[in-house]
């Protein structure tokens, strides 16, 4: 079976007043259809910028595209001019954002904003396009969807316009969903509600979504991969169970080290993780995480390791040490 | 209590903000009821956390009970003082005993200030101390104290990443030699592995000085990891306080109940076995707040008395405190 997206050796900089920021440093991952692949990282890892990249959703200049390949269904999309990535946008793959507020538009009624890409992708007539637009709202459980239709995104609360977004998102019937953190801006209540949410339409349509995120929390409730990125690089990639189980880079497991757990008593000191993610300004050489870790020997200052390996199941990880061990690779 | 009174006293503290309509003449047209009645007590060196959902009036709370904007209506004494009628020398003194640390290490330092500048206000605001060499030795202590290079004394804020920035601010607080502080969401905007650094850090300093804090946030794990109270607040009032183990492993009101089984635990089996309660809708107006217990319209337990009498504030366990009908 083919992945249904396939990202190869991908490489994203911006060029700035300051330097070249070097954003994603060749990365390479895949998603099947109908799989949930959530990626992990902190800020400025690069995560929301791989799927931009993906998309061409970059600005360019001062983004550039500095090589790599993004197969979709076996198309590379970074190839394609920008009235082939509208027909793709949308229809194919949709994205949901952050910020419901800030991404939806404020002076046109939410039922206008979603039955514009039914109108553009599945050039459907005003009456075709109110009619699905209510069920979407109705699918994602906005109460008292027909009457909704001529409301404006601030007569929303935030949970609720994140709920428009996907409705959104969705109208296509798209074959994949990213959702760039989705829930960080909503309580915790309201992230359960849309993660039940996401999961439950998921099921119902098949679609594969991509699920960016920096909560350890989130991912462990819906993906079935995970991939963890680090300063531009992927530095773990593992299905959920032997990524939690059974964390083999050092970063992965310093992270869950430093989080406190709601369903447990506390047993010890927090393990954080000295310093901060490196400049992205210097283009990197050796691990990026070697000033950070506590295992780093003379090789990772020199020489990047590559992503390779470890177990069956696909559990791969970009580090020179065992971290069971000690002992170098 | 052995007769040592707790550090901070809150009693039934409100604080409302004036809604006003109009250009030229403005009326009030109503009020949210950001708080609306809290109580609670502090002890010396305790951790009290203080949680909820946006808009629930828990920095409204901290910052009320600092004289940060003044209180509607309510007693509030922090080391024996009134904080409410004090004025001048007196609430200087306040201000002296009692700091805070603010949620956003971006907003809440002077672009334009040095770290020395920064630090080193609270010691010129209290005349703490006498010569300007005293004060740069004060400075480099503090900022030696939360983990800082005393080098970077000249440095600006923009020079800092966020965790640095923020322990800025915490030496900012610690240098007028507070005894409580109020963390108002210290790390909700910072990186998971930068939060365990400023939490661990909060920690030691509090077995060092002795500190008091009252720990504001959203974040239900890490305030199970460092408080060793919590007090659960919906819509300006307060549903639940307990010790820590007894407020998560035992919750009483239903809102409590919901709040904890909404959060995700980092390990994939146990998370999916979770049972989560998952509230209808969204929390309601503070202009308006639903009659009778406030909880009540998103409660799955409500009936005809939960929307009719407000519920009690009362003792159910031994130091467990709720506010529901059903329990």
């Amino acid at each position: 079976m083919t992945a249904l997206l396939d990202v190869k050796n991908l490489k994203t900089r911006f060029h700035t007043p300051e330097g070249t920021v070097y954003a994603v440093n060749g990365i390479s991952f895949h998603v099947d259809e109908g799989e949930t692949l959530a990626v992990v990282g902190e800020s400025g890892c690069g995560k929301s910028v791989s799927m931009l990249s993906v998309l061409q959703l970059i600005l360019v200049p001062p983004g550039e595209i500095a090589g790599g390949a993004a197969l979709y269904r076996d198309k590379d999309l970074l190839k394609k001019s920008e009235s082939e990535m509208e027909a793709i946008r949308g229809q194919e793959i949709a994205m949901i954002f952050q910020d419901p507020m800030t991404s939806l538009n404020p002076v046109l009624t939410i039922g206008r904003q979603i039955s514009e890409s039914l109108h553009f992708h599945m050039g459907m007539n005003q009456k075709a396009a109110n009619a699905r637009t209510v069920e979407l709202l109705d699918m994602v459980g906005i109460p008292d969807p027909s009457h909704r239709l001529g409301d404006y995104p601030h007569q929303f609360s935030g949970g609720m316009r994140q709920r428009v977004m996907i409705a959104m998102a969705l109208s296509c019937n798209p074959s994949l969903l990213i959702a760039d953190e989705p829930t960080t801006a909503l309580d915790v209540t309201i992230q359960a509600q849309i993660v039940e949410l996401v999961t439950r339409i998921r099921q119902q349509v098949g679609m594969a979504v991509i699920w960016i995120t920096h909560d350890l929390g989130v991912v462990a409730g819906i993906a079935d991969r995970v991939i963890v990125m680090y300063a531009g690089f992927i530095v773990e990639e593992a299905s959920v169970n032997s990524l939690y189980e059974n964390p083999r880079h050092p970063y992965t497991s310093a992270l869950l080290g430093a989080l406190p757990r709601v369903d447990r008593r506390r047993d010890r000191r927090l393990k954080s993780i000295p310093g901060a993610p490196p400049s992205l300004l210097a283009e990197p050489h050796g691990c990026p995480f070697t000033t950070r870790c506590e295992f780093a020997i003379e090789r990772c200052k020199t020489e990047n390791p590559p992503l390779t390996s470890v177990e069956q199941n696909n559990h791969n990880i970009a580090c020179w040490v065992d971290i069971k061990s000690g002992a170098p690779r | 209590m052995n007769g040592i009174q707790p550090l901070v006293k809150v009693e039934n503290l409100i604080k409302h903000f004036p809604v006003m309509r109009g250009i030229v003449i403005q009326r009030k047209v109503g009020a949210v009821r950001a708080v609306d009645g809290i109580s609670f007590t502090i002890e010396r060196g305790e951790t009290l956390g203080l949680v909820g959902e946006s808009g629930c009036g828990k920095t409204t709370a901290g910052r009320t009970l600092l004289g940060l904007y003044p209180a509607t209506a309510g007693v509030v004494t922090i080391d024996g003082r009134d904080v409410r009628s004090a004025k001048g020398k007196y609430l200087l003194a306040i201000r002296r005993t009692a700091q805070m640390i603010f949620q956003d290490p971006y907003a809440s330092l002077n672009p334009r200030w040095t770290v020395h500048s920064i630090v080193s206000e609270p010691l010129r605001v209290h005349h703490l101390c006498k010569t300007e060499t005293e004060r740069v030795e004060r400075v480099q202590e503090l900022m030696g104290l939360v983990g800082l290079s005393a080098r970077l004394i000249n440095r600006f804020p923009h020079e800092f990443s966020g965790g640095q920035r923020q322990r800025i601010g915490v030496a900012r607080a610690l240098a007028s030699d507070p005894k409580f502080i109020v963390c108002d969401e210290p790390i909700s905007a910072l990186d998971v592995s930068i939060q365990a650094q400023v939490v661990n850090l909060l920690e030691d300093l509090q077995d060092r000085f002795g500190l008091t804090y009252l720990f504001i946030a959203h974040d239900l794990s890490m305030v199970r990891h460092i408080c060793d109270r919590v007090a659960v607040m919906y819509l300006g009032v307060m549903a639940e306080m307990a010790d820590r183990n007894e407020l998560y492993e035992h919750p009483l009101h239903p809102y409590s109940k919901a709040l904890l089984s909404a959060v995700p635990v980092p390990d994939p089996k146990k998370d999916r076995a979770r049972r989560r309660v998952i509230l209808a809708g969204d929390v309601p107006s503070p202009i308006n707040p639903p009659s009778g217990c406030r909880f009540h319209p998103r409660c799955p337990l409500a009936d005809e008395q939960c929307s009719r009498e407000v519920p009690q504030w009362r003792l159910a366990a031994p130091s467990h405190w709720v506010a529901c009908h059903k329990v």
